[in-house]
Parts: C-alpha cells; sequence; structure tokens
C-alpha cells in the first residue's frame, strides 16, 4: 500500500477545495437559509408537526441529506473527470499504485468536503430551529456513510463521463429527485399507500429515514433496514469501481 | 551493460483493430540515451506509453529493472519517470504543489530540498508559486520535467521533450538531459528532430509502421550506412561524364564531378581516380568530401518499409 500516494492525492484535491472555500461555504449556507425561510417559516408555520417534532426541524436530516448526496457525487466525480478531461491522468496510470490508492485519495477527498458542508448546513439550522440530536454516534455515523457511499457513485459517474453534460446529467436526472422524493421534506406515512409502496423502491428513503432517527428518534423504516441500505450501497459501489480499474474501462486502453 | 528496459514481442493492437506496435523487441541499457526516430504514428508514443503502463499491450511482455511492468508494477513503475508529449497540467495548481503531488503519487516522503534542486537545475525556482496556468508553453514544458524527476526515477522516458520549443530553452533542455545522464539516470526519448537524436544520443532506433526497423550505436550507424561523397571541382566544367573514367560510379554537378563511395570497404578507389583523372588531362582545382546526415539514413530506411508496405 503507496500511503504516500493517497495522502498526496488527498492533500492535492483538498487544496481544490480551498482555492474555493467561500464558494464551498456561502453555497450552502445560503441555500439552506431559504429553504428554512420559504419551508420552514412561511410554509412550514401552516404545517402542524410532523411525527411529533415542528417542521422547521423535521426537514433538518433531509435539507442535509440533500446537500450532502448532490454535493458528494458531484465532488467526486469532477475530482477524477478533471484529470481524464484536462490529460494529467497520465501520472496516475504511471505511477507505483493501485485502484484501491486511487479511490481512497479521490473518493476521500470527495467525501470530506461533503462531510463539512452537511456539518456547515447543521451549524446554520441551529440558527433558524431548536434541534436535539439524540443519537449524535449514529448521526455521524449515517452523515459518514453517505458522504462515502455517494462519492464513490461519483468517482463511477466520473469515470464514466465523457464530458460535462454527462457529468451533471446523472446528478440533475436521478439523484436530486430521488432525493426530493426520498421524504426529504415529508414523511412517508403521509403519502397515500399505494405511494408508500412505490416510494419503498427508492433506496434514498432508507438513508434520509436512518439520518432522522438519529435526530428524533423517529423513522419510516426500522434502523437495521436503513444500515443495511447503506451498506449494500457502498459494497455496490466499491464492486464497480474494483470491476472499472479491473478492466481499465474508459481509463486505460 | 546490463538491460534495464528488456521489450520482447510487444503488440499492441487497440480495440478499432489497429496494430500500433507489431512485435517489438528493443533492450535499453542502464546509463545510455537512446533516441527512437520516426515519423508520426510510427508507434512511438504508443510504445512509450505501454511501457510505462498507461496502455495495456495486447501481447509480449516488458520488465523494468528485472521487474514486470503487469505483475510488478509497483517496483516496475517507481523506477520510471515520464516526460509526455502533451502538455498536460493542471492549470490552476503552484507549480510546486504539482511537483511535489508527483513526488507523493510514486510513494516518496517529501523532501523540498531535492525538489529545490531540481526546479533550480530547470530554472523554475522563481516561478515555483506561480500558478501554472500563468506560465509560457516552455516553461510549462519544464515543470513536466520537473514532475518527471521529483520521485528520483532510474528512467526518464522523454516523449517528444523540444517539441514546439525555441531554440535556447532546446539546448537548455539537453544540458538537463546531458547532467542527467552524468548522474547515472538511463534517457529514452523520441523526437522528430533529426539534429537532436544526432547531438545527444548514444544509440538510435529508427520505427516506423509499429515495428522498430533497426536499433544502433549512433556513430555506428553514421559509419555504416553513411555514404561519402567526394566533389571534384574542375578547372574547366565537364559537360558529361568522360568516358575513360566511366567504370567510376561518377555524377555530373554543375559542371564538376561527384564520386560516391562507400566507407566501409577496405578500397575506397579515391586514388586511383584522382590518377585516372589526372591521365585524362583533367586540371583540378578543389576537392570537397561529404558525409551523408542520420537525416538522409532515416528518409531513405522509412522509404523502404514505407514503399514495401
Amino acid at each position: 500500500m503507496n500511503f504516500q500516494a493517497v495522502k498526496s492525492i488527498y492533500i492535492f484535491e483538498m487544496a481544490r477545495f480551498f482555492r474555493t472555500l467561500m464558494q464551498s461555504f456561502i453555497s450552502p449556507v445560503i441555500s439552506t437559509s431559504l429553504y428554512f425561510v420559504v419551508f420552514g417559516t412561511a410554509i412550514g408555520s401552516r404545517i402542524q408537526e410532523v411525527e411529533g417534532v415542528g417542521y422547521g426541524a423535521f426537514i433538518v436530516p433531509g435539507l442535509i441529506m440533500l446537500s450532502v448526496m448532490t454535493q458528494a457525487t458531484s465532488n467526486a466525480s469532477f475530482g477524477i473527470y478533471f484529470p481524464k478531461f484536462i490529460g494529467t491522468i497520465y501520472e496516475l496510470l504511471s505511477a507505483p499504485v493501485s485502484f484501491l490508492e486511487i479511490t481512497i485519495g479521490y473518493v476521500g477527498a470527495a467525501a470530506t468536503k461533503a462531510m463539512f458542508i452537511g456539518l456547515v448546513i447543521l451549524g446554520t439550522s441551529f440558527l433558524f430551529v431548536d434541534i436535539t440530536i439524540q443519537h449524535p454516534i449514529a448521526m455521524f455515523a449515517f452523515l459518514t456513510l453517505t458522504c462515502l457511499s455517494f462519492s464513490l457513485l461519483g468517482f463511477i459517474i466520473g469515470i464514466w463521463a465523457g464530458n460535462f453534460e454527462q457529468l451533471q446529467l446523472i446528478p440533475l436526472l436521478i439523484i436530486t429527485p430521488l432525493v426530493f422524493l426520498g421524504g426529504s421534506f415529508y414523511s412517508v406515512s403521509m403519502l397515500p399507500p399505494v405511494w408508500q409502496t412505490i416510494t419503498m423502491f427508492n433506496p434514498v428513503v432508507y438513508l434520509i429515514s436512518g439520518f432522522r432517527w438519529s435526530f428524533f428518534g423517529t423513522a419510516d423504516v426500522p434502523i437495521g433496514l436503513s444500515l443495511f441500505a447503506i451498506a449494500l450501497f457502498t459494497a455496490l459501489c466499491v464492486g464497480v469501481i474494483a470491476w472499472i480499474f479491473k478492466t481499465g474501462w474508459r481509463i486505460r486502453q | 551493460m546490463t538491460n534495464i528496459v528488456e521489450v520482447s514481442n510487444l503488440t499492441k493492437r487497440y480495440d478499432g483493430g489497429f496494430e500500433a506496435l507489431s512485435s517489438v523487441d528493443l533492450s535499453i541499457e542502464q546509463g545510455e540515451i537512446i533516441a527512437l526516430l520516426g515519423p508520426n504514428g510510427a508507434g512511438k508514443t504508443t510504445l512509450i506509453s505501454t511501457i510505462c503502463g498507461i496502455t495495456r499491450s495486447t501481447s509480449g511482455e516488458v520488465k523494468i529493472g528485472g521487474h514486470d511492468n503487469v505483475t510488478d508494477f509497483r517496483a516496475a513503475r517507481a523506477l520510471v519517470g515520464l516526460v509526455p508529449q502533451e502538455i498536460n497540467l493542471e492549470p490552476f495548481e503552484k507549480v510546486i504543489n504539482t511537483v511535489k503531488f508527483s513526488r507523493g503519487l510514486f510513494g516518496k516522503a517529501p523532501n523540498d530540498a531535492y525538489l529545490e534542486k531540481i526546479l533550480r537545475s530547470l530554472s523554475l525556482w522563481d516561478k515555483k508559486d506561480s500558478k501554472v496556468m500563468m506560465l509560457s508553453g516552455g516553461m510549462k514544458r519544464r515543470v513536466l520535467i520537473a514532475k518527471a524527476l521529483a520521485h528520483e526515477p532510474r528512467i526518464l522516458f522523454l516523449d517528444e521533450p523540444t517539441a514546439g520549443v525555441d531554440v535556447e530553452l532546446r539546448k537548455d533542455m539537453w544540458d538537463v538531459v546531458a547532467k542527467l545522464k552524468e548522474d547515472g539516470v538511463t534517457i529514452i526519448l523520441t523526437t522528430h528532430y533529426i539534429e537532436e537524436a544526432e547531438a545527444i544520443a548514444d544509440r538510435i532506433g529508427i520505427i516506423a509502421k509499429g515495428e522498430i526497423l533497426l536499433v544502433e550505436d549512433k556513430d555506428h550507424l553514421m559509419k555504416r550506412m553513411g555514404k561519402k561523397s567526394l566533389k571534384v571541382e574542375l578547372a574547366e566544367p565537364a559537360t558529361e561524364i568522360p568516358e575513360e573514367l566511366a567504370d567510376y560510379n561518377l555524377s555530373l554537378d554543375a559542371g564538376n564531378l561527384v564520386y560516391t563511395y562507400d566507407t566501409t570497404t577496405d578500397r575506397t578507389g579515391i586514388t586511383s581516380l584522382l590518377g585516372d583523372l589526372q591521365k585524362a588531362g583533367f586540371r583540378m582545382t578543389d576537392l570537397q568530401t561529404q558525409q551523408s546526415s542520420l537525416e538522409e539514413i532515416f528518409v531513405s530506411l522509412v522509404a523502404d518499409k514505407e514503399g514495401v508496405a
């Protein structure tokens, strides 16, 4: 294991993040504040409590998940797509590193950035609503796993993408709808029975439900199932990445 | 001499069916500078990319320092630095950071003193905190070399290092290469510029259509392949080749006689030619000899290959 290489990739990728720190920091803060103003204050004041939690507080875990998932995916996909695009990937391919080191470096950096943004949003939300986190350790565990698994997904997208449009396509067409329809802003139990069943096929439901449980102790699906779902998703992504590097798909001719 | 790079029977066929390398064999000796010459699309870059692990071979084997470049890729690649043909650099990053990144990627612990030495030798030290995008084309090429040297490689591949580089910088690069050779680094460079190969290489390989046509010691190659010509300037210009000299390989050049001969034979025929000229009553004003350059050798070899194919 070439730890020095993992460290180098990680530091190099984080430098990209720090170069654009203001953008990285301000945009989640502003968008979160907007969500709170619109959903929490304007609309939320007319909505009753959901599962015993005020609506403004109820949407906090969903908001964090929404940002974390999209940020993790886009950071990781851009991180590996950019070297492909500008040609610096030659260096990764000719260096004494295996897929494991490349993946840990890029995915680790993308997950760190997403984690940072998630925590910024959590901090911002304290300004607007009263929340107590009932299971802080579980909260961190869910947040970390979500950052990691969606960074892995982003990494796959970055390798697959042949141009910048494709890079945006999956986050826009798949991830955002799944997150919006995955109970970010409502409880699944508020839906008609048919839609409840359909929603259960949305993997994001399990993540948001588990994450919300760590805040409020209530969940749409059992917590064990949530953990199983996220573990399965992570394993799937790791499997795909291992296959990519084994075959050299879209990387090594 | 031990061979530090051993390429045997290497074939590379791309997915489209194009065969970029056909059963290439190449041995590179430790500490030498070998220049690979070839026209565009000859397979020079594919050969380098396959040795360095950027592309996979279809069949055949590459050993670097005795390590197989697939099964023992860590040990093999750790020895190699690569300067690619295209200027592939992260535009928004500082020079020093891209060089540090390269060193770390190859598993080497940070060594600021060594990196300073490299950057100074390439006249990049003043620019270490500049963003790559702010540098000129020639400077960017130096950054590529600095990156390739950052992990103290024993073998350096330079893929057309002086393409699009001005004369002064080209000479600077030759100095850098000469310095590396002194330090015992083996250098493999591909080039379009025959004068470059002539100036710095110990051995020359000629590659065309995915095959290595020959690899030879530069001086030996030029001697073996080199034809010499003797130009005899006459006081009274000749209009045709004199009959009594018909046995010699003569041609006319603006009224002067040009004798082409082979330097490798024991008898060049110069003595008898000059004697016969005198006997025939020609008055000579000057004599010039000329040796064919590597360029002519190269062009004739490649033309033969392309004519056959």
